[in-house]
Parts: structure tokens; C-alpha cells; sequence
């Protein structure tokens, strides 16, 4: 285990383990180093919680940079519908059709393909496998103290059920009838007729497939994260003393294990009508010159039962990056995390309400109106804990000493996204303003900014964050800034402008906007996003050269704790090892705030509490 | 070839953007780490209060200069009774909301400038505050109590569905792919009845024929409604999920199939009234907004301008497939006199199109007579491969 950079048991951490740790014998067997025994086990089919972490990110990079292009690709076409886009023809084919005049432009039912995959690409693979998959695995076990995930074995299915939900979706990419076309909630009929739509066909059978091994992987790797949690903290570590982070991990999990099932219970009854001729959600419906013959069925039943999961997915999607955002405050202006507790059961409070206030997405449905009451009263119930998050992370830095890095501008970045979207909530959830607004621009406006980039900014303050614990070295400061900058100017130049969209009433999900008068009178505003937007996307290129430079050349990690923080995960050597800890496990002596305490820049966790120190109840 | 060139543009922007990377590294191991990171807190945290400025001053400066296109603001006001409603609960959520919204921002911006870290400088031990906690749950608590009942007020009024012994218009609208088919319900004023198995070419809507109600419905190609008059739109669809979505009108409603759904609305504003606003004069006899004073075609200087050929529109609002963005009817608000005259020159569906033929149960009594096509929208969806056009 000797190493280096840190001389072998000189550095104090490993002093403090070596005294309070505790022996688990785990170095003592042979079986820790045989998954790390060939190249096969190590990078691809690996059972090291690190290594699976990569996995989730490199993927969830992969997956960023194809729907983020495709969202290019439409914006041209909303941006300058009268350009020539047949040079896009070698790449998309017949997708680009050419007029007499010799003007290509993207097929409608193209443009519907790409935006519905670009959803569900953004919103399943991104921000919640890239997410959640990366941060809890490479957390939770290293901020606990537990050696590997309570199973690495199904750890490792997780990711490779994602890989496989992912071949699924990119095959569907190429079918001759397009991928499918529906919208990422794949309402039916339109889901259900493949008469209704090219890509109802095989399009939508394969973004089932796709998304059923997708909720496999979720479930592994929930049940995962929350058995890990649950047993495995190392002695010390009661649940008061975790870190927001894994209080984050934690209950994201538990949320997906309760209601993925729920969205393939739905994938499965619509399977049925698709294929079984049954009618749960089909009736009286007149297609195709035929009339068909479910009849009783209800659409709405769906829609009940996708944002059954469809709501408490978009808090899988933040809370992580909640949590994330949390930390990297706290540990970047020194002080602890403000109200702890606050922000424990605003985390709870957020997770419960999440499961009552779906039908929120459904006042225009057709559902009974009196029901819309209980869901307007739950939906604004929900932004008070989420405005306390808020101000407890502006009086986090209040009195702090700031460390500006690419890590905390994105964690601030974060907040001021949240705020920004998360104000626009307030405005929807109210029925009676969503008569006006639903599934308009402010729509898409609302979900960008609160979910959409709010939780890249998340995930960007991680990876800058956690990159050394990672890799051993450092992204590059100055084009992470400059990253930052870029980022956030430029989301906000996009989706700042699609509030005045939507309240000028512009419907979403439209291919063209000129075939209505009241809609048709934004151009310049369309260009300008879509410029934007390139930009916006050229700036994540600067990331990912970043990334992956850094990953080989970066500036080398000599300090185990460069960001001089109070968590377990830095108490590890350099070089992240099979079982994270080269001898005893480290045990846990107090929370994981003490930063500024009694005068002292801040306290690891593992330092027992001293004699004189100061009591505080946080 | 191209694809090659893209490449070595690609290359060669990461080399240099690798290299700008590098100087600042390097300026990092001349002047020292720590000495480094504090001349970056104070650069950064300048651009935190510069992109503060900026940012708040390009949202309130974009608000003001896009107002008059929005909802709510300039000429766009509702057109409808119970629109107003809405808009009012609109304007105090936007007046809250931006107060916390500029505080906020404000806050966090500044306290990350205020706070960067300084040679010397500590960070404050502050884990908690019970009162400000308290305070700062309430508050928010407080304003949303405040909405809801607002809301919720708002809500129950615009949505309730007419009353037994009310005096109202009833009409249908029924999204297919990709358009919308109107019905009104002739001088009885009441809808027939409808079955989907006897839809077919001649019977878009799959209306029952022996059913005496259906026989005065007539299929109009636009939307006319009398000022003033309840209304109340039966919406249904006949494929795949539509949005009956009349924007000016602060009406939206799912298009259900087999399972239909309604909207009851008043309009206040005729077409004519509208226009007159969008073209409207201030005191200086200028245009009060000039981009209405726009000749709608720009070709042609000359003809209309955009006002003058302002109508309200009927829009689809729930992705119904690849014709989705063009399922548009007009929509014209009318005079009560006006509106008589337009009823009078309605012929009923029956009339001209059923009348006689195969389909009519009453064929034997009745007298034979031409049909003759009034329906203006011609069924799209009832060719056998169901691929109706968009355009
Ligand atoms: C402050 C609390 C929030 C409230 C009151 C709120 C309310 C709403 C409402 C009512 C809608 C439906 C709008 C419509 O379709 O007409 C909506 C849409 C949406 N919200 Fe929120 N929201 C809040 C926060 C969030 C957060 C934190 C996220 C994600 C992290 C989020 C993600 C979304 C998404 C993804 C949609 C659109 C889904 C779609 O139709 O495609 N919202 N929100
Ligand atoms: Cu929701
Ligand atoms: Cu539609």
C-alpha cells in the first residue's frame, strides 16, 4: 500500500485510523484484489464502486453529447426554418426532405422523433443513470465508510442493464420507421396506434425494451444504495452524522424504488393494447379509415399512472444534485451547511409530497376539476421545503470565506437556476394560471431551468469536485471557469426568453410557428435561442476536452485533501485501492460539518471530539 | 473531405484551448497556490456581481420589452369573461415571485462576492438559527396559502360545467389528425347522438341518423360565436389525444377519445372590438403598437395590415403526431345580430350531404335532393393508410 505522495502512515489521518478505526480484517483475505485481477474485470466488468461510478459518467457524458446535439438539430429547424439544411443529409438521410425550391428541411416527423428522444435521453439516461448512477456509487461507500456496495455484484448488473437499456435506444435511432416519436411521456393512443405515428411502430417497441432495462438498472442499483446505507455505515456514522450527499443518494433511492415499478406497470398494460388487442387505455377510437374495437379503455389512466412516477422522477433528478450542491457549499465558504436538520427534512418533506402532487401535470386532462384542488394544495405545499433549501444555501455563505473554483461557481450557479425555475413552479401549479400556461413554452422554460440545468449544474460541481478522488489529479481551473461562465449565461440566454413565449401562449412541441398568427411573431426570439443554444453546447465541448485531458495530463493530486474537507472520502490514499482503505476502516467521532469550529479551518470526522471543543447542537 | 477539415478544426481547438489551460497553471506555480486562489476569488467573485447586474437588469429589460406581445400586458388582454380571473391571479404570483426572485438572487450573488475568501480572513461557526428558520418557513407558507385560495377560487369558478336551466350556446369541437371538425347543434340546439363505428367518409363525426337531433347539426369551417353568450364546447377527439387550446380566450382543454371533455366560456370581445385595439392610435396619432400597423404580407406595402387581418385562433396544445403544429380554425367573436345572420346561412349536415342517400334512415320519406358538399374541411384521416396531411 505504500505510496508516494503521502508518506505510508505518517499522514495524520492514517494516525487517527490506525488509533479509533476499526479492523473488519478485510485485507487479510485474498478475495479483495481478484476483481481487480485482469483488464476485462477492472474497466469493464468491474465490481469496484469507483470503477462503476466512471462507468455511469463516461456514459452519461456520452448520452449528453447525442441529445444535446439532437436538441441542436431541432433548434436549426425552429430557429431558421427557411434555411437549407440538406447538408444535415448525409448524416440524417430521408429525414431531410428537399423541397422543389431545393430547400431541405427536417421532416415533421422527424423532428418529433428528436424531441422525444432527446427528452427521454436527457431526463432517464443524463440526469438520472449519469447522476445518480455516478455520484451515489462513488459516494455513498466512500463517505460512510464501507468498503464496496452492500452487493457489488448487482452493482455491476446496474450499469450493464443501463449499457443495455442504451444499445436499445441508439438501435432505435436507426430504424427505417424512426425512432419513437410520441413525446417523452409517451401518452397513447399516439403511443399505442403505430397508425398514429411512424414511430408508434417499432420505434416505441424498442424505447419500451430500452426503458424497462432502464428501470432494472435503477432498482439494482437502488436497492443497492439503500441496503449500503442502511447497514454498511461504518461505526460511528449514525444517520445525524451523514453527510447531505448520502441523505440526498439515500431517499432519491427509495424514491425510485417506489415508483419505477409503477412506470413499467404502465409500459406493460400499454404493451397489452399495443399487441394483446385489451383496452386499458383505448377507446372508441376511429384510425387509419377503421374504426378499432377497444372500447372502455382510458387514456388518462395512463397519464396517472407515467406521473406517478413521472413527478418523483424530476426529485430523483434534483436531489442528488441537491445534495451535491450541499456540500460542495459548505465544504468551498468553510462553514457548515445551514440548518442541517432543516435540510434533512426538507429532503424527507419534498420525498413524500413528491408521491401527491402528480396529477399536477394533468388539470388540462380531463380529469375530474374538483380533484385539481387536493393537487394544488400538495403542489404548492412542496415549494415551501424547497424554498427553505434555498435560503439555507444563501446563509451558508452568509459570514463564510468563500474558495471560488469551478466546483463552488457551479454549486452557486445551481441556486440560482433552482430559484429561477423553481419561482415559475408556483406559477403552474396553480391550476387556474395553467389553464393559460400548460404545455406552452413557460412549460418547457419551468423544467429546463429548475430540472434541466439546474441539475448539470449539480453534476458539473460534483465532477469538478470529486474529479480527484476519481482520477488523482485536477480538472483545469481556468477552462472550468470559463466553462462556467459560458454555461450559465448562455442557459439562461436559452431559456430565459421561452417565458415570454409561453405567455404569449406558444404551444410546445411545434414543428413550425407560423401557421398561426399569434404564435408566429417571435422569430428574431427564436433565432436567438437557437444560436444560443449552439453556443451554450460549444462551451460543454470545452468540458469534455477538459475531462478527458485532465483524466492523463491534469495537475497531479499530492494532498489527500485538497479541499480540506471533514469527509471520510478524503481520508483515503491517492490512488483510490480495492476496499478504499488500506488498513482498519475509519470510524466516525462527529457530523460532517464542523468547518470554522473553535477557530479551526475544519475538523475530519474522524477526529474524536476534544475535551475543551465547544458543544453545538446543530 | 469536409469531414476531415471539421476534424482538424476540432484538433486544433482543443490544442488551444489546452493551452490556454496551461498558462493559468503555470501562473498558479510562479506566484504561489494560495496566492493564486485568492487573486482567482477576487476576480471571480467581481464577475458574480458584474453577471448579477447584468443578469437582473436583462430580465427586467426584457420583460419590458417584450410586454406587449405577452399575455396579460399591452393589447394581448383575454377575451373571455372568466379570462380576467386568471390573469389577475397571474399578476399577484408575478409580483410575489419576482420579489423573492430579486431578493434572492441579489442575496446570493452578493453574499458569495461579500464573503470570498481574503488573505487572513475566517469563516463564521454558523450551523444554525431556529427563529430565522421559523420565519423563513412561514413567510413562504403564508404566500402560498395566500395563492391557493386564490387559485383555487379562480379555479372551481371558470371550471364549473353549466347549470340545469341556463342559457347557453352549446357547440363541439373534434380533433383528428390533423384538424379540427366543428358542430353545432342546429336550431334545436341540441347535439345527436354519435357512435364511432358508423364513422366513415360520409359521416366524419359518426353521427346516428336516426337519432332526430342530428338531423338541423351543421359542420361549419370556423368557429362563430356571439358576444357576450355562454358558451359551452363539447371537445372529444377521434384517434389520439388533441388540446382544444383557444389562447386569446384563456381556454385549454384535452381532446379525449371516448371520453369527452368540455369548456364553458363567455367571450367579451368581438373580432371587430379586437382589431380596433391592435390597430388603436395613441394621442400623438401613432400607432400604439406598431407591430400590428406591419403589412401582413411585406411584399406588399400596401395591402392589409396585420391588424386588419387579426382573428382569433383555435390551436392544438397536446402533441397529437407529426401535423400537430397546424391543426388551426379561426375563430370570430361576433354581434349578436351577426350571428343570427351567419346561423341563418348554415345548412345541416343531413341536409346537404346525408339526405337521400344510403345512409339515411328516413330516405324512403324524404325528398329527394342534390347533396351538395358545405363542409369546408375535408377528412383527412379517412384515407386507408390514415395519413392525413399536414399542410
Ligand atoms: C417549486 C416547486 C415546483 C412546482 C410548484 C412545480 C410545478 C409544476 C407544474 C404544475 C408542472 C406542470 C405544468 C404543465 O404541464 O402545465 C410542472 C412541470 C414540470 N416540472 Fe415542476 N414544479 C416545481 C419544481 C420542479 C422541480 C424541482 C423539478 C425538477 C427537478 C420540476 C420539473 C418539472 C418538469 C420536468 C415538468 C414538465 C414535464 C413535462 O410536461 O414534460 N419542477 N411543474
Ligand atoms: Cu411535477
Ligand atoms: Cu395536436
Amino acid at each position: 500500500m505504500a505510496n508516494v505522495a503521502d508518506k505510508p502512515l505518517v499522514h495524520e489521518d492514517d494516525l487517527l485510523i490506525e488509533e479509533y478505526g476499526y479492523d473488519d480484517h478485510f485485507h487479510d483475505h485474498h478475495h479483495g484484489d481478484k476483481f481487480q485481477s485482469n483488464f476485462v474485470t477492472t474497466y469493464f466488468f468491474s465490481q469496484d464502486h469507483k470503477m462503476i461510478a466512471k462507468q455511469f459518467l463516461i456514459t452519461g457524458m456520452f448520452w449528453a453529447i447525442i441529445g444535446g446535439l439532437m436538441s441542436l438539430v431541432f433548434r436549426l429547424q425552429l430557429g431558421f426554418p427557411e434555411e437549407n439544411m440538406a447538408w444535415l443529409k448525409p448524416v440524417l438521410g430521408k429525414w431531410i426532405t428537399v423541397n422543389d425550391a431545393g430547400i431541405g428541411s427536417l421532416a415533421p416527423e422527424f423532428y418529433y422523433a428528436l424531441v422525444t428522444m432527446h427528452g427521454t435521453i436527457l431526463v432517464f439516461f443524463v440526469l438520472t443513470a449519469g447522476l445518480s448512477g455516478t455520484f451515489s456509487n462513488l459516494l455513498i461507500p466512500l463517505q460512510i465508510g464501507a468498503r464496496d456496495m452492500a452487493s457489488p455484484f448487482m452493482n455491476m448488473l446496474s450499469y450493464w442493464f443501463f449499457f443495455l437499456a442504451g444499445v436499445v435506444m441508439f438501435f432505435s435511432l436507426f430504424l427505417n420507421t424512426g425512432p419513437f416519436a410520441g413525446g417523452w411521456t409517451a401518452y397513447p393512443p399516439l403511443s399505442a396506434l403505430p397508425q398514429a405515428s411512424s414511430g408508434s411502430g417499432a420505434g416505441m417497441t424498442l424505447w419500451i425494451v430500452s426503458l424497462v432495462f432502464f428501470v432494472v438498472s435503477v432498482l439494482l442499483g437502488g436497492i443497492n444504495y439503500i441496503t449500503t446505507v442502511l447497514n454498511m455505515r461504518t461505526k460511528g456514522m449514525s444517520m445525524w452524522r451523514m453527510p447531505l450527499t448520502i441523505w440526498a443518494f439515500f431517499i432519491t433511492a427509495i424514491i425510485g424504488l417506489l415508483s419505477f415499478p409503477v412506470l413499467v406497470s404502465a409500459f406493460l398494460l400499454v404493451t397489452f393494447d399495443r399487441s394483446l388487442g385489451t383496452s386499458f387505455f383505448l377507446s372508441e377510437i376511429f384510425i387509419g379509415g377503421q374504426a378499432l374495437d377497444h372500447v372502455g379503455g382510458s387514456p388518462i389512466l395512463y397519464q396517472h399512472l407515467f406521473w406517478f412516477l413521472g413527478h418523483p422522477e424530476v426529485y430523483i433528478i434534483i436531489l442528488p444534485a441537491m445534495g451535491i450542491v450541499s456540500e460542495v457549499l459548505s465544504v468551498h465558504s468553510r462553514k457548515p451547511i445551514f440548518g442541517y436538520k432543516a435540510m434533512v427534512y426538507s429532503i424527507l418533506a419534498i420525498a413524500f409530497l413528491s408521491f401527491i402532487v402528480w396529477a399536477h401535470h394533468m388539470f388540462m386532462s380531463g380529469v375530474n376539476p374538483f380533484i385539481s384542488n387536493f393537487f394544488v394544495i400538495f403542489t404548492l405545499i412542496i415549494a415551501v421545503p424547497s424554498a427553505v433549501k434555498v435560503f439555507n444555501w444563501i446563509a451558508t455563505l452568509y459570514g463564510g470565506n468563500v474558495r471560488f473554483n469551478s466546483a463552488s461557481l457551479f454549486a452557486i450557479g445551481f441556486v440560482s437556476m433552482f430559484i429561477s425555475g423553481g419561482l415559475t413552479g408556483i406559477f403552474l401549479g396553480n391550476s387556474a394560471i395553467d389553464i393559460q400556461l400548460h404545455d406552452t413554452y413557460f412549460v418547457v422554460a419551468h423544467f429546463h431551468i429548475v430540472m434541466g440545468v439546474a441539475a448539470f449544474f449539480g453534476m458539473f460541481a460534483g465532477i469538478y469536485n470529486w474529479f480527484p478522488k476519481m482520477y488523482g489529479r485536477f480538472m483545469n481551473e481556468t477552462l472550468g471557469k470559463l466553462h462556467f461562465w459560458g454555461t450559465i449565461v448562455g442557459a439562461y440566454a436559452v431559456f430565459w426568453p421561452m417565458h415570454y413565449l409561453g405567455m404569449a401562449g406558444v404551444p410546445r412541441r411545434y414543428y413550425r410557428f407560423d401557421s398561426f398568427a399569434a404564435f408566429g411573431s417571435f422569430d428574431l426570439m427564436n433565432q436567438f435561442i437557437t444560436v444560443a443554444a449552439i453556443i451554450t453546447f460549444g462551451f460543454q465541448l470545452l468540458f469534455v476536452v477538459n475531462f478527458f485531458y485532465s483524466i492523463w495530463k491534469g495537475k497531479k493530486m499530492t494532498d489527500r485533501n485538497p479541499w480540506k474537507a471533514s469527509t471520510l472520502e478524503w481520508t483515503t490514499p491517492i490512488e483510490g485501492i480495492h476496499g478504499n482503505w488500506p488498513g482498519k476502516i475509519p470510524t466516525v467521532q462527529r457530523w460532517a460539518y464542523d468547518y470554522g469550529k473553535d477557530g479551526k479551518d475544519f475538523i475530519p470526522q474522524i477526529q474524536p471530539v476534544g475535551a475543551d471543543e465547544s458543544k453545538d447542537e446543530h | 473531405m469536409t469531414a476531415l477539415f471539421v476534424l482538424l478544426c476540432v484538433i486544433l481547438i482543443g490544442i488551444i484551448v489546452v493551452q490556454i489551460g496551461k498558462v493559468t497553471e503555470l501562473a498558479g506555480k510562479i506566484r504561489g497556490e494560495e496566492e493564486a486562489q485568492e487573486r482567482t476569488n477576487r476576480t471571480q467573485a467581481g464577475y458574480s456581481m458584474i453577471f448579477m447586474i447584468v443578469f437582473l437588469l436583462a430580465c427586467t429589460v426584457s420583460a419590458i420589452y417584450y410586454k406587449d406581445s405577452m399575455l396579460w400586458y399591452g393589447p394581448n388582454e383575454s377575451a373571455s369573461a372568466h379570462g380576467s380571473s386568471i390573469d389577475y391571479i397571474f399578476n399577484i404570483t408575478l409580483f410575489f415571485t419576482g420579489i423573492v426572485f430579486f431578493i434572492t438572487q441579489i442575496l446570493l450573488f452578493y453574499f458569495a462576492y461579500k464573503y470570498r475568501a481574503r488573505r487572513g480572513s475566517k469563516a463564521e461557526y454558523i450551523s444554525h438559527n431556529n427563529r430565522l428558520e421559523v420565519i423563513w418557513t412561514a413567510i413562504p407558507a403564508v404566500v402560498m396559502t395566500f395563492l391557493v385560495v386564490g387559485g383555487l377560487d379562480a379555479w372551481n369558478d371558470v371550471m364549473a360545467d353549466v347549470e340545469e336551466g341556463e342559457d347557453y350556446i352549446e357547440i363541439e369541437a373534434t380533433g383528428y389528425q390533423f384538424a379540427w371538425h366543428l358542430r353545432y347543434p342546429g336550431p334545436d340546439g341540441k347535439l345527436g347522438a354519435r357512435d364511432y363505428k358508423m364513422i366513415s367518409a360520409t359521416n366524419p363525426l359518426g353521427q346516428v341518423w336516426s337519432d332526430e337531433k342530428n338531423l338541423d347539426d351543421f359542420h361549419p369551417s370556423e368557429i362563430v360565436l356571439p358576444v357576450g353568450k355562454k358558451v359551452r364546447v363539447r371537445i372529444t377527439s377521434r384517434d389520439v389525444l388533441h388540446n382544444f387550446y383557444l389562447p386569446h380566450f384563456r381556454v385549454k382543454m384535452d381532446a379525449v377519445p371516448g371520453m369527452p371533455t368540455y369548456f364553458v366560456f363567455t367571450p367579451t370581445t368581438t373580432t371587430e372590438e379586437y382589431r380596433a385595439k391592435l390597430g388603436a392610435l395613441n394621442d400623438r396619432g401613432e400607432p400604439q403598437y406598431p407591430e400590428w400597423h406591419a403589412p401582413l404580407d411585406p411584399e406588399d406595402p400596401e395591402g392589409p395590415t396585420k391588424f386588419e387581418d387579426f382573428n382569433f385562433e383555435l390551436a392544438c396544445a397536446e402533441l397529437c403526431g407529426k401535423g400537430h403544429y397546424a391543426m388551426r380554425r379561426a375563430v370570430r367573436i361576433v354581434s349578436e345580430a351577426e350571428y343570427k345572420n351567419w346561423l341563418s346561412e348554415q345548412q345541416s349536415y343531413y341536409e346537404s350531404t346525408i339526405k337521400g342517400t344510403e345512409d339515411d334512415p328516413f330516405a324512403s320519406e324524404a325528398v329527394e335532393e342534390e347533396p351538395e358538399l358545405t363542409d369546408a374541411s375535408p377528412v383527412e384521416g379517412d384515407t386507408p393508410e390514415g395519413e392525413g396531411s399536414a399542410e
